[in-house]
């Protein structure tokens, strides 16, 4: 029943906001709509927290310790995101950057990218995770391209094209696993439940298995955002609404690696090897040290926090791939924390661009003068994304570190050089953008405080002490990933 | 009608199947494109109804009706009616290095043969010899997209790229569950109204939809 009620709003709020978009209380309705999604995600939890997994809808919906906490995640940040939009939507639509129908088409689609994102955590069966992740795309797309100039028309055909082939790699490599499991299970719907899979994983015919993978790692992989298939990520960030990259960056990678690693763990039970694992540590690290490098290079803030955004998809990947109780644990950590961070950089960086009138880091000057929320925000941001004490990052990458170089000792110094690259090239760039005087072309504007401050403290919160509940939930997961 | 009958009777759809792919990798002409593209829907349909009545999985019918309903008549449809609107039906495409193409398509063919192999050795299905070609057409319109500039072509190679992965689905396990046929069809029926959008912001915004313009976003040195 929860889980209808958590699917049911984001639809409705959806197509109410196709119908009210541009009007005044649009964006109410929009953070409202979110509100009570996330408040149905919390209740899930705890009906998961107190009774276990779940199935229901006929087994058509599974829940574990593994989605829920995606799930709440999903719902939590899409209510900040909701709230902060709330401004800065209506300032792009003040100084004509978007009109009547592109307001209408922005709240109805935000809010059918959360229902697509829910749906692709929730369903038990791989095939509708496939659907419901094309339609996280689709629902997306033309967001990327909502303010119509040529870059921004651009990137949306980029993103469109790569993570339109690469969710068709995605989808061969489901019909190889249907395939497959239909010689154990038999024909008909029930072969694809992720739950009657994992059951049978041992009788699965392993070659099959290894080739589908290489199709699912390859598809969804496009997804995560993972080097060299990243090319679309770095453009659709930066050419997007604010609001958008938010949550491209910090719910749509989580999904996709979410649905890889479920598949992970059918190929891994099937093959008795660490062949899945070994892919996904090598696309994890090469995306580390790719996305360093290129963060070096980048004039354009939103684009410099996207490659940030592929490195910390790259460790967790890495972590993923590591296998093992800690960097599993500090894999799904990461997901949270790096999340939590990144959508609160996004946000002060959307009120900085906002207050420059540009996205060009070399004239962004003197941000904590000109307005303390956005210039200390963005600074704690990134202290805290590159993985300082005390916030939750250190943590996450503490505890991958540690398994690295228990597992494979050899690998430390690379993962150390991305670590490290990335540490001096955030705080190269950002640095000049906080200090200073207040340069002639800043505005000063009101800025929505709630989203960046709740976010922060939450992150800084996991780091100092992690809650009971979160670690429990967190171990349970693990046990579930073996 | 015998299944080994059957059997090969869909062996020459795939024939055609491929065929058409390769004829869409090679013509210029926008309505030689579309046409193409008809037909390689028709023959998937058929095929799907010819699999889903020699082994008696009645759920095909509603999958080929699907295909004959999108694939060849509303898809090219829409393609149709969005050439016409746009005036882009004498824009013709400097197709470059014809026999280069044909070879990696070949090469391609061969791959996927290699690849599929293994499972075709264990599928006792009467489709089975398909599945390489099934694979094959996806990578050939994979290629098709990557060599091709033209926006209207790189939206045929990804819907020549979806036909492939239909054909793939019914012949390795005839087909998927009914649920996920649908939500696919459904998907490339939001996917036909994104690329609608997205051809006339296109046009709006670059006066033509050749691709190569949009090369903008880059990293700088």
């Amino acid at each position: 029943m929860t889980l209808i009620i958590l699917l049911g709003i984001s639809f409705l709020s959806a197509i109410a906001l196709a119908f009210a978009g541009d009007r005044k209380f649009a964006p109410e309705i929009n953070i409202f709509g979110s509100l009570a999604t996330f408040l149905a995600g919390i209740a899930l939890a705890v009906q998961v927290y107190m009774q276990g997994p779940m199935l229901a809808g006929n087994n058509f919906f599974f829940v574990d310790a593994f989605n829920v906490y995606l799930a709440v995640l999903t719902s939590f940040v899409s209510m900040t995101t909701a709230i902060f939009s709330r401004r800065y939507m209506r300032r792009e639509r003040e100084h004509g950057r978007i009109g009547h129908w592109g307001m209408r088409f922005y709240h109805a689609m935000f809010q059918l990218f959360i229902f697509a994102m829910l749906l692709a955590l929730l369903t038990n069966n791989l095939g509708i995770l496939w659907i419901a992740m094309e339609l996280a795309t689709l629902s997306t797309v033309l967001l990327v391209s909502l303010y119509r100039t040529p870059t921004a028309i651009e990137a949306a055909w980029k993103y469109f094209i790569l993570c339109g082939v690469g969710i068709a790699i995605a989808l061969f490599g489901t019909v190889l696993l249907y395939f497959a499991a239909e010689q154990v299970l038999g024909e008909g719907g029930e072969a694809l439940l992720w739950t009657n899979l994992n059951q049978v994983k041992d009788k699965l015919e392993p070659r099959v298995l290894s080739l589908s993978f290489v199709f699912l790692v390859v598809g969804y992989g496009t997804k995560v955002g993972l080097v060299p298939l990243h090319n679309w990520l770095p453009d659709a960030h930066s050419e997007g609404p604010t609001p958008i990259s938010a949550v491209l960056s910090g719910l749509l990678l989580n999904i996709a690696l979410y649905a890889l690693v479920r598949c992970k763990v059918l190929v891994d039970g099937a093959t008795g090897t660490h062949q899945a694992g070994y892919i996904m540590m090598g696309f994890g690290l090469l995306s580390i040290l790719v996305a360093a490098f290129s963060l070096l290079r980048q004039k354009d803030i939103k684009r410099m926090f996207a490659y940030s955004s592929i490195e910390h998809m790259g460790i967790a990947t890495f972590a993923f791939g590591l296998g093992g109780p800690i960097a599993t644990f500090g894999a799904l950590l990461h997901m949270l924390v790096h999340s939590l961070t990144k959508s609160a950089i996004f946000f002060t960086v959307g009120h900085a661009s906002q207050m420059h009138g540009t996205q060009e880091m070399d004239k962004i000057r003197g941000l904590i003068r000109g307005n303390p929320l956005v210039g200390w925000g963005l600074i704690f941001g990134v202290i805290a994304i590159v993985g300082m004490p005390p916030f939750g990052i250190f943590t996450s990458e503490f505890l991958i570190l540690t398994a690295t170089i228990k597992d494979v000792p050899l690998l430390t110094p690379l993962l150390l050089i991305g670590l490290g690259v990335a540490f001096a090239a955030l705080f190269r760039r950002v640095q000049p953008m906080i200090a200073g005087e207040i340069p002639p072309n800043q505005q000063f504007l009101k800025v929505a405080h709630v989203p960046v401050i709740l976010h922060m403290v939450l992150v800084l919160i996991i780091g100092l002490y992690m809650p009971n509940f979160l670690a429990e939930w967190f171990s349970t997961a693990v046990g579930l990933l073996k | 009608m015998t299944t080994s009958l059957a059997a090969q009777i869909n062996s020459v759809l795939a024939a055609l199947i491929l065929l058409t792919a390769f004829g869409l990798l090679v013509q210029r002409r926008i309505y030689g494109l579309l046409h193409l593209f008809a037909w390689q829907g028709l023959f998937l349909s058929i095929s799907t109804a010819l699999v889903g009545y020699a082994a008696g999985s009645h759920h095909l019918y509603i999958s080929s009706i699907l295909t004959l309903a999108l694939k060849v008549i509303l898809l090219p449809y829409i393609l149709h009616a969005l050439i016409v609107r746009l005036q882009i039906r004498k824009e013709i495409e400097a197709v470059v290095n014809v026999p280069t193409t044909m070879l990696i398509g070949i090469a391609l063919v061969i791959f996927s043969y290699h690849l599929t192999a293994p499972i075709m050795e264990l599928s006792t299905l009467v489709t089975r010899s398909t599945l390489a070609v099934a694979l094959a057409t996806v990578m050939l319109g994979l290629l098709m997209m990557i060599t091709r500039r033209h926006a209207v072509t790189q939206i045929i190679g990804f819907l020549a790229l979806e036909n492939g992965l239909f054909f793939a689905a019914t012949s390795a396990t005839y087909g998927m569950p009914l649920v996920v046929e649908l939500g696919v069809a459904l998907d490339i029926l939001i996917a036909a109204f994104v690329f609608g959008i997205f051809f006339f912001q296109i046009r709006t915004t670059f006066e033509s939809l050749d691709v190569n313009q949009m090369a903008k976003l880059k990293e700088e040195d």
